[in-house]
């Protein structure tokens, strides 16, 4: 099988037959199916990227319907006022667990799923450049998710129902000192985060080095896909973004098992300064979280418009000036808790700057579809709902950027509402994108189009009926983080429409799942390319070999696919 | 495997010649310089912590009164920047004697740095009664210049195992480059002493 | 900043008109909303604009709990009229861009039969690509001036001499508050005289915390401020109509954070001067056998009753608990019977909160909430 025969740089071929072959092994000269212990084995102590990436993405999805189970008590228990669903400490925890996974073991590590996957196709490479730190990256990863889960029964033992944290997904201190937390519930939170982050800087480290120094031949900077650009700047704020966590981690966990006094302010310690230690973690985290976002759509827009992406050197532009402009925005999660005047209005300055180059973004890719030949193809139309929806979010943002406007709205539902229209709206209408994009690419199968589209409008209903009335309770003055309000605010009927939009998602997400299983067995055959793509893995199988490429590519524009198909009208007599 | 593999064009005429050259940089080097990076975010903000919380221990040892200005234990570490530099050149030129030579002195620098560091926190600790509870100070002070020593402590570990795959003849050609991304590490920690050196001896007392 | 203005001044351009000058771009818009076929994507941008008249319209009709679209105070209405200057701008926008891409998503759809040529591939335009970066700078410009202005204009303001001041300090999970100008404590209902635009005198607050963060927010009055151990803030309110403002505690600060909720009460000048002369009086010693329950057992070790031995600081001032509407820092109506079943046990109404229930007999309970009755 020309699995065993690896192509060498600079020419021939090397046999490395394993003795034992991961792909089947032979009795008798008969090749023999794989038992299901092997098939695990392999997985288990696989350094390939394609394996590795589709262990993120699983195991993000399996993340992702627990933390919307989360979301369904929350919402179940919000329906109606003094509810009784849950207790305060219950739901204290819930929504707790519920950001936090959806943050670190949803959207990071399907992010990062969908990199370690399509960066060494897209630019003509083996593997990432370093395959063993790419595993040990997935496994902290998944570490630190089991540990969190740990929570619910290893703190105060099973008699007592566990105590997963409840402290919000961003801790404030005093909160979590020892006084105030007294169990172990906090220090699952830092221990499980801390060692996820360690996986994230793994991660990180190893998409930079890759898409710098494994790059195919006549594959310059400026001819990557725009996804691995963004990629790039993706990891540069993750590198800069989880050291500020993990050290305010460390400082919590000194304070609480060494008896230190970083957050004690009886000793001269500041509550305020975890605040900005985490913000200045948190803000470039949520950047982190929706350039890949950018990322899915800045490829799968311009596949179904049928024209190039609109701007490609002003879109590499815009986002690395996303990237630095974010790093200065944090304190606008911290508005009210008192900075002077004048750090006030840099930091309402900084947020609205930063609007700039993302709204470049939007208009790119709406100039991208403009005089094209659009195909509504289920990929497509998430990322057309998600252009649209990541407007309404940007312009929420800019009415929080306005400081004396958010002293109203900060810590209301207008911010949750906000960041979920970005979160859910933006990033996981493009996630589903990008499934359904390259799903066929990674199983060799077609998810079924139908399904898909039932998926996509059941989403979007039920997320809409959530999301755009959640804005209104926050107007009218409705803080988060509460397990339960007050009757005569005016809150209660949103609440109930608001929770029946969660149902609709639940459901959508139900289809999903089931496409997913069902079209690994049944789905038609993708072949190659399917969507008569442009980039480079749609140049190799369906699903890729272990080496990707039987010869390395080599290319002269960007979008080698094209050149190909059109040689007539190369791209780089236009770029 | 099932439909037939596209073949990339080679006749194309926007495609660089096959023969031309296609340098990028060594990804050992680049993934070094990543780590450098976020070890450094690490870094700062425990700088910042220090530098914030200057000053406000209510209570216990202040700086002034407790903290000798560790000259020597400096000088060490930061000349066993220059002693790696030359090993690293004595390993181009293939002078594997005086590449133990060199490896092994700014190992046995970083060692008394270390050692220095053990009789400074036994003073602190055993004389003056100052721990990472005692109080805000020493909390910060604990922290910073303990994650700079455990840095160091790795380095050491790392930089021994060099030396003694060197003894083993292990240490071939092609090797060479692991060892420069290894001593890019250690003048990144003697970088952080600089800094933390400046921000616990000098500004802060 | 060299800002001389008070209470009670907004910058001149906020005053309640809309901003000319964005008219052209709304009309620019809407037309071209109009004009073409609904089709599903088309849909989107109509509801977009539709939800947000809906909003609007909600707000206006329900009574005015704790809207955010409140003039009641000079902090809440400078909010409130940068707000509007931002929602039309932002509407504005969403209607321009909006259109655009639902236009672009019906026109240039592939019709059937057509699939064979690609699209004429267009890579940029350099004209086209400078007017959106400038135009999106030139509005970040006016938008950062004018909030800039605003800022300055609440957070510096200079406090008159007449001002109210009170020091608020949240607890897990109540209010105290302090009125050092007239020497007593109390809890969880805040009382603030009528300030007269013409001759303010506003309440300025101190606000601190006694163990996590907490954040004080009464939406019609003013935008929220958060109090941090270790770090006061401060804040003033200037409340121009009587009345009773609702708010809660919006920053997480524990278990029963949803139940620390906080009244407001702006009353006439009088009404205030004889609810202070009440408050700063000592309490009544009637119910002899219930205050020596409430002496006896460990009830002031956290409560405090002016004029008697009870001195505790961990829970609220009790001195003058039945002037109060609401108890447990609004989880209940202050009546006797709810009065009782707290002291009973405060899990009934706030399982999270941090007094513990004193087993009492029964016949102790009516002797304290007898006592607790007489302390008006």
């Amino acid at each position: 099988m020309s699995d065993s025969a690896l192509p060498m740089p600079g020419g021939g071929v090397r046999d490395v037959t394993p003795e034992r072959p991961s792909t089947g092994h032979t009795v008798a000269g008969y090749p023999v199916r794989e038992t299901f212990l092997e098939k695990a084995h392999s997985w288990v102590v696989t350094v390939d990227h394609k394996k590795l990436g589709i262990m993120y993405i699983v195991y993000s999805l399996l993340f992702l319907v627990v933390a919307g189970i989360e979301a369904m008590v929350i919402r179940i228990q919000l329906a109606v006022p003094h509810n009784t669903f849950v207790s305060p400490q219950v739901y204290n925890r819930v929504f707790t667990m519920h950001g936090t996974t959806m943050v670190f073991f949803v959207g990071m590590p399907i992010l990062i799923g969908f990199a370690n996957y399509l960066i060494p196709l897209m630019i003509g490479a083996r593997d990432m450049a370093f395959p063993r730190l790419n595993a040990f990256s997935f496994w902290m990863t998944a570490l630190g998710g089991i540990l969190l889960y740990y929570s619910f029964i290893g703190g105060v033992g099973l008699s007592n129902a566990g105590s997963a944290p409840d402290v919000g997904w961003f801790a404030y201190a005093p909160l979590t000192s020892k006084a105030f937390s007294r169990g172990h519930s906090t220090d699952y939170w830092a221990l499980s985060l801390t060692i996820s982050g360690v996986g994230s800087i793994g991660a990180a480290i190893n998409m930079i080095a890759t898409t710098i120094c494994m790059r195919c031949k006549g594959m310059t900077m400026f001819r990557l896909p725009l996804l691995a650009w963004l990629y790039v700047v993706q990891a540069a704020l993750i590198l800069v973004a989880i050291g500020p966590l993990t050290a305010a981690q460390i400082m919590l966990m000194v304070d609480r098992y060494l008896g230190g006094h970083f957050f004690d302010t009886q000793a001269g310690g500041s509550a305020y300064i975890w605040m900005h230690f985490f913000w200045i973690f948190g803000h470039p985290e949520v950047y982190v979280l929706v350039l890949p976002a950018f990322a899915f759509a800045n490829e799968i827009i311009p596949t179904f418009s049928r024209k190039a992406i609109f701007g490609y050197p002003a879109m590499v532009a815009a986002s690395v000036a996303i990237g630095f402009v974010s790093l200065g925005v944090w304190a606008h999660h911290m508005f009210t808790v008192g900075m002077t005047s004048v750090s006030n209005a840099f930091f309402a300055l900084s947020t609205m700057l930063v609007a700039v180059p993302t709204g470049i973004k939007i208009f790119n890719w709406i100039a991208t579809m403009w005089g094209g030949k659009i195909r509504f193809a289920t990929a497509m139309i998430f990322c057309v709902a998600f252009v649209f929806q990541f407007l309404i979010s940007g312009l929420t943002g800019i009415i929080l950027s306005v400081a004396p406007v958010d002293w109203q709205l900060h810590n209301s539902y207008f911010v949750v509402a906000h960041f979920h229209y970005v979160l859910v709206g933006g990033i996981l209408f493009t996630i589903f994108g990008a499934i359904y994009y390259w799903y066929p690419k990674m199983t060799g199968r077609m998810l079924d189009e139908k399904l898909g589209k039932i998926h996509f409008w059941i989403f979007l209903i039920g997320f809409h009926l959530t999301f755009d009335f959640m804005h209104i309770p926050g107007f009218l003055g409705m803080p988060r983080h509460i397990y339960t309000y007050e009757p005569d605010r005016g809150w209660n009927t949103l609440n109930m429409i608001v929770s029946c939009g969660a149902v609709f998602q639940s459901v959508a997400i139900a289809i999903f799942v089931y496409n997913l299983v069902y079209s690994y067995f049944k789905g038609a055959e993708a072949g190659a390319d399917p969507w008569d793509a442009w980039t480079l893995e749609w140049a190799t199988t369906s699903p890729p070999p272990a080496y990707n490429f039987a010869t390395e590519p080599i290319v002269g524009s960007r979008r080698p696919l094209w050149d190909l198909k059109h040689p007539d009208d190369l791209d780089s007599q236009w770029e | 495997m099932s439909a037939a593999t596209p073949a990339i064009p080679h006749g194309a005429t926007n495609l660089p010649a096959k023969d031309s050259p296609w340098i990028l940089p060594s990804k050992g080097k680049v993934g070094m310089y990543c780590l450098i990076f976020a070890e450094t975010t690490i870094f700062a903000i425990f700088v910042v912590a220090y530098i914030y919380y200057i000053g406000r221990s209510p209570f216990g040892p202040q700086p002034k009164q407790v903290l000798e200005v560790p000259i020597l234990a400096s000088i060490c570490l930061l000349s066993s920047s220059l002693t790696i530099w030359l090993a690293e050149r004595a390993l181009h030129k293939r002078a594997m004697g005086q590449f133990s030579l060199w490896w092994g002195g700014t190992i046995a620098l970083g060692l008394v740095f270390m050692i220095y560091t053990v009789l400074e926190w036994k003073k602190l600790i055993y004389e003056d009664g100052l721990t990472v509870s005692t109080n805000l100070f020493g909390t910060t002070y604990y922290c910073l210049v303990g994650l700079h020593a455990f840095h160091v402590i790795v380095g050491l570990i790392m930089l021994s195992l060099t030396l003694l795959f060197g003894f083993m003849g292990k240490l071939e050609a092609r090797h060479t480059e692991r060892v420069e991304v290894l001593s890019l590490y250690w003048h990144f920690v003697d970088a952080v002493w600089v800094v933390v050196f400046t921000v616990v001896y000098i500004v802060g007392r | 900043m060299g800002d001389e203005s008070g209470p009670g001044d907004l910058p001149p351009v906020l005053k309640d008109e809309a901003v000319p000058n964005l008219r052209s771009r709304d009309d620019r818009g809407s037309e071209a909303a109009v004009v073409f076929p609904i089709k599903r994507h088309a849909l989107r941008g109509i509801a977009a604009v539709l939800f947000s008249a809906l909003l609007s319209a909600h707000a206006y009709a329900i009574p005015q709990g704790t809207s955010v679209f409140s003039r009641d105070a000079t902090p809440a209405s400078g909010s409130f009229s940068l707000q509007l200057f931002v929602y039309t701008i932002t509407i504005g926008i969403f209607i321009v861009v909006g259109s655009l891409g639902a236009y672009a998503v019906v026109k240039f759809r592939a019709k059937p039969g057509d699939e064979k040529a690609e699209p004429v591939q267009i890579f940029g335009s350099n004209q086209i690509e400078l007017s959106w970066t400038i135009i999106p700078v030139l509005i970040v410009v006016v938008l950062f001036l004018t909030t800039a202005r605003m800022i300055f204009a609440i957070q510096d303001t200079h406090e008159p001499g007449n001002s109210i001041k009170v020091t608020a300090i949240g607890h897990q999970f109540w209010w105290e508050f302090q009125y050092p100008q007239y020497g007593f404590t109390t809890a969880n209902e805040l009382h603030v005289p009528v300030s007269d635009p013409k001759d303010p005198t506003p309440t300025y607050l101190k606000l601190g915390s006694a163990d996590v963060v907490h954040s004080f927010w009464v939406p019609r009055l003013a935008g929220k401020t958060d109090m941090i151990p270790g770090h006061p803030n401060e804040m003033w309110i200037d409340p121009s109509k009587p009345g009773m403002y609702e708010g809660q505690c919006s920053q997480f600060c524990g278990t029963e954070h949803a139940k620390m909720l906080l009244r407001v009460y702006v009353q006439s000048r009088t009404d205030f001067d004889a609810w202070v002369k009440n408050q700063q009086t000592d309490a009544v010693a009637t119910e002899e056998q219930g205050k020596r329950v409430f002496e006896s057992q460990a009830c002031i070790n956290c409560h405090a009753v002016k004029g008697t031995i009870a001195n505790g600081r961990y829970g609220p001032d009790l001195t003058h608990l039945m002037s109060r509407d609401t108890i447990a820092a609004g989880a209940a109506e202050n009546t006797p019977d709810n009065l009782r079943r707290w002291v009973e046990n405060p899990e009934v109404f706030k399982s999270g909160s941090n007094m513990p229930a004193m087993n009492l007999t029964p016949e102790q309970l009516t002797q304290v909430t007898a006592y607790l009755a007489t302390l008006k």
